[in-house]
């Protein structure tokens, strides 16, 4: 196993195009999980493929293990990759399949056939050996694929996307059997994928790509508590963190952000200014599950009353839609939540979770600690 | 079992692996330049010079085209050109597009049937124009074989009058292609959304103005592409003059490649040889460009 | 497709109307098939039999002779024939898979500009190149042989061979290629092992593409070879437009049958892929 880095990755396609990745950096360690993810063009698999060496890098390094690969040919990097249509080689057999690298870099054949017999236990696709991929179910077809690569022991594996062709209730479970079987081999993984549900779940580490920029890198923690812009609070986290639009007031020397329903208004208290503010436009963030129903009599916690507009049970939530600032703001409750469209509710945001963004960057913003003024009402939200 | 030494630069076999496309394709690279355009810009060359039996070098202007222009024989070549290749091309998409529809109609046999009309393209046309020669020969051919059915004093002397020989020329050239054109349509046909149709249907529509109206428009890019296959057909035919008629009687049913053919290596007149290839590629030139052209400022609008 | 509607008056609507598409079908067979029967026939029969007899009349006497004179007079040149074909069909085939292979896997600058000179080359009159060829071929010393009708057929096959190749290739998704690079493997080991098996339908289109070209060629055959080199479109013309003596049609057609019999029979035998070629040239990429 190894440790990757990759310093001020940049890419190129031609001049006077733009640049597809634009100084990229991180580095993570020897058996950790590092999440690519992004929407479609960020430059995911285009940085995939660099590191993998199909494609060549125009600027900085990569390193595997501390030496620089960024001249080598893939073959000579020892990194195994799965791709997302798997990739499996149509007139071979899912044995000749699994052998064809080993027997490329000359392998005895009694070291193949035990790689091969080891690999086939552990995906647990023995009976399979002797099929050709138009033979295999797509969740079969996946594992032989992941097989090819086990088979290896590279240094690295890279997964580009390898579960978005399976249905949604297959996609779930193959979830779950990567998260154990890379607690089991504490391979040094890096893994593509747009769907934000994969990138908490499985990472170690999550880097969050938009336009060949890394937006944010951290901890699936980090990323979704603490997002460094709008486009990575709204990226990670379903249903996405509600962007209002409201104006600051300064009051004392304490930041206040303006909310109405349309029923009420309320002051929410943000904490004690860091400099003037006063006036200012910015979008405030709360993600649907921050918001909760408040009891009818005031326990001091801010509240505010509007009217439902729309209603979505999902079965384990209740998803409940009203206005903020001529804002629509989705608010996730509980499921046995007795209310219908026309309804007013009474609810409450925790100032401690409110996040800052400018209105027009989308940079996170710091403008006041929340650590004094919210912290009785930090006592009052268990979380969800 | 990964490789023990990492290597910090890339080995003399990686250089040659990334050079290896390119070598791969070199041969053919240099043939093209050479042997299609470099060619074509000899033979260019050629028409500007005063060759006869063998090439010189000695510059003519346009003399070599205007001594085409003054020739009677490569007029009449090219009249029939045109009057071949609008025949052909006419009657070969009538047939072919009327036989894909026919076929179209969920008929038994059709594989069989649709083998039938193709086989004619396995043919060279050396052998059509031999056989249809013997077919529309006059006095024992298809004219004898109506007249002994019944058909008292029917003549059919096609093939020796000099006004209507091209006819014979189209018959087989028809014969030989229009089983291709139905293929295509046929092939095009299958393509076409089923949903049109039935709602066409539903609105009222009988079948044969369901096809005539709304089908056979949708095939457009079929038609353009069986009319720049048959017109490329039409301008290289060579072997079917070759064996039907050589190109008689007289000159009568002569065609530009026929004439190149003559002039260049019978005759002699390699300038006027050249002259004329290099026209040859002009008419095709002035069909494909305008297709191309379209070709893509569809795509750029798609 | 068919009408939906189903009352008795449009049922005999419909059955007249089928009945008049079948008839129609029926007479184009025929004229189809005319001409072949004739050859046929004509090639059983005697001269004199020929004379007093007509296109479709029966032989009053089958007999070969046409046929042994026939062979008789070709049967060198049906070898010619074979000397030009086979080996210009799988040179030119290899060529075109390989070429096929880089333009679809292993672009580079310059790749696709190639390819476009290369797609117009199959519009080519060829006139336009015959008298510079036939300089070059002097020089080269092939001049009227079958080696050197061999090397004009890959020459200009090549445009055709690479562009089927190359069509078929594209669909190739090219994770394939990549999974490959990450085995290990190298440019010819991914041919080798993963291409070239994947390519049997394709291989098989330009086989049967390329034997009827090239077998069925005149002129190329009658520019470029000379009495002993020429294939046997040439010899057949010679033998038919040559008016010394009486006309024997029956050997005639049988000559015309021998010419065509190779091509016909592989049409008959693996048609489908012949028609796929067709449609393949027919929708350029």
């Amino acid at each position: 196993m190894a440790t990757l880095e990759l310093r001020n990755v940049n890419k190129t396609y031609g001049t006077g195009l733009p640049d597809t990745l634009k100084d990229i950096q991180l580095s993570i360690s020897d058996g950790e999980f590092l999440i690519l993810v992004g929407p479609s063009g960020c430059g995911k698999s285009t940085l995939m493929n660099c590191i993998a060496g199909l494609e060549q890098i125009t600027g900085g390094a990569i390193l595997i293990d501390g030496q620089d690969v960024s001249g080598m040919s893939p073959k000579d990097r020892d990194i195994a990759m799965v791709f997302q249509s798997y990739a499996l080689y149509p007139t071979m057999s899912v044995r000749e399949n699994i052998e064809f690298g080993l027997k490329i870099r000359k392998l005895p054949q009694a070291a193949i056939d035990e790689e091969v017999a080891r690999v086939a236990k552990l995906l647990q696709i023995e009976h399979l050996l002797a099929r050709k991929p138009a033979q295999l179910s797509g969740g079969q077809q996946q594992r032989v694929a992941m097989g090819r690569a086990l088979a290896r022991r590279p240094k690295i594996y890279l997964f580009d996307e390898p579960l978005s062709n399976l249905d949604a209730k297959l996609r779930v479970e193959m979830r779950t059997e990567m998260k154990l079987m890379h607690q089991r081999l504490k391979t040094t993984t890096v893994y593509v994928t747009h769907d934000q549900i994969e990138a908490m779940t499985l990472g170690d580490k999550v880097a969050v790509m938009k336009d060949g920029i890394i937006q944010q890198f951290g901890t699936p923690q980090q990323i979704y508590n603490d997002p460094a812009n709008q486009f990575v609070a709204s990226f990670i986290g379903s249903p996405p963190m509600n962007f209002i639009p409201a104006r600051l007031k300064q009051q004392d020397g304490r930041l206040l952000a303006l909310l109405d329903s349309g029923q009420a208004r309320c002051e929410l208290p943000l904490g004690l200014a860091a400099n003037e503010q006063d006036g200012r436009e910015i979008l405030l963030g709360i993600r649907p599950e921050q918001i909760a129903l408040g009891a009818s009599e005031g326990n001091g916690l801010p509240a505010i009353r509007a009217e439902v507009q729309v209603t979505e049970p999902t079965g384990p939530d209740l998803l409940v839609f009203v206005t903020l600032n001529q804002t629509k703001v989705c608010c996730r409750l509980a499921p046995d939540v007795a209310c219908q469209v026309g309804d007013n509710l009474n609810l409450q945001l925790d100032p401690a979770r409110v996040l800052l963004f400018d209105a027009n960057s989308g940079e996170r913003l710091h403008l006041a600690s929340t650590a004094a003024a919210t912290k009785d009402n930090v006592a009052h939200f268990k979380g969800r | 079992m990964t490789t023990t030494t990492a290597q910090l630069r890339a080995s003399p076999l990686d250089a040659l692996q990334r050079w290896l496309p390119k070598l791969v394709l070199a041969p053919s690279m240099f043939i093209v330049l050479v042997g299609f355009y470099g060619y074509i810009l000899w033979t260019f060359v050629l028409s500007f010079t005063t060759s006869t039996f063998l090439p010189t070098y000695k510059w003519a202007g346009l003399a070599q085209y205007a001594r085409l222009f003054d020739n009677d024989r490569w007029w009449v070549a090219s009249k029939n050109l045109l009057l071949f290749g609008g025949l052909f091309i006419a009657i070969s998409l009538a047939i072919g597009v009327l036989l894909a529809v026919l076929l179209d109609q969920r008929i038994r046999r059709e594989g069989f049937i649709r083998t039938i009309y193709l086989y004619p393209m396995a043919l060279s046309m050396i052998v059509t124009g031999t056989a249809w020669k013997w077919l529309l020969n006059p006095g024992m051919g298809l004219d004898k074989l109506l007249r002994d059915w019944g058909w008292e004093g029917f003549r059919l002397d096609w093939l020796i009058d000099p006004d209507r020989v091209v006819y014979c020329l189209v018959i087989a050239a028809v014969w030989q292609a229009s089983g291709f054109i139905m293929a295509m349509f046929l092939a095009g046909l299958r393509g076409v959304d089923q949903s049109i149709i039935r709602a066409a249907q539903i609105d009222g529509a009988s079948l044969p103005r369901i096809y005539w109206t709304v089908v056979l428009p949708s095939l457009r890019p079929v038609f353009f592409s069986a009319l720049m296959i048959l017109s490329h057909i039409a301008i290289k035919s060579f072997d079917l003059v070759a064996a039907m008629t050589a190109g008689g009687p007289g000159y009568s049913s002569d065609l530009p490649a026929m004439f190149m053919y003559s002039f260049t290596f019978s005759r002699g007149q390699m300038g006027m040889g050249s002259a004329s290839a290099i026209l040859m590629l002009g008419a095709i030139l002035a069909i494909l460009v305008p297709y191309l052209y379209s070709e893509l400022r569809s795509k750029r609008h798609a | 497709m068919h009408s939906a509607s189903n009352s008795p008056a449009d049922k005999t609507a419909l059955s007249l109307g089928r009945i008049a598409i079948h008839g129609v079908l029926l007479i184009a067979v025929l004229l189809y098939l005319v001409p072949l029967v004739v050859m046929l026939l004509t090639s059983f029969k005697t001269p004199e039999d020929i004379s007093t007899g007509n296109l479709l009349s029966w032989p009053a006497v089958i007999t070969g002779i046409g046929w042994v004179k026939a062979w008789g007079t070709v049967s060198g040149y049906f070898w010619n024939s074979i000397m030009i074909t086979v080996p210009a069909v799988l040179i030119s085939t290899a060529i075109g898979a390989l070429n096929g292979y880089v333009l679809s896997m292993w672009r580079f600058r310059g790749s696709q500009l190639f390819f476009g000179l290369l797609l117009f080359g199959c519009f080519l009159p060829f006139q336009t190149v015959l008298l510079p060829a036939s300089f070059t071929l002097g020089k080269l010393g092939l001049a009227s042989t079958t080696s050197g009708l061999v090397l004009v057929h890959v020459v200009y096959g090549l445009a055709f061979t690479t562009l089927f190749f190359r069509n078929f290739y594209v669909s190739i998704p090219d994770a394939l290629v990549k999974a490959a690079r990450l085995d290990g493997a190298g440019f010819f080991t991914i041919f080798r092992c993963i291409i070239l098996p994947m390519s049997t339908p394709i291989i098989m289109v330009c086989l049967i593409w390329q034997f009827t070209q090239i077998w069925n060629d005149f002129l190329f055959g009658v520019v470029f070879s000379s009495g002993d080199s020429q294939p046997i479109t040439v010899a057949l013309n010679n033998l038919v437009n040559t008016s010394t003596g009486a006309k024997e049609y029956n050997v005639d057609m049988a000559a015309a049958m021998i010419a065509g019999l190779p091509t016909l029979l592989v049409y008959v035998v693996a048609g489908k892929y012949f028609v796929r070629g067709l449609t393949a040239g027919a929708v350029k990429g």
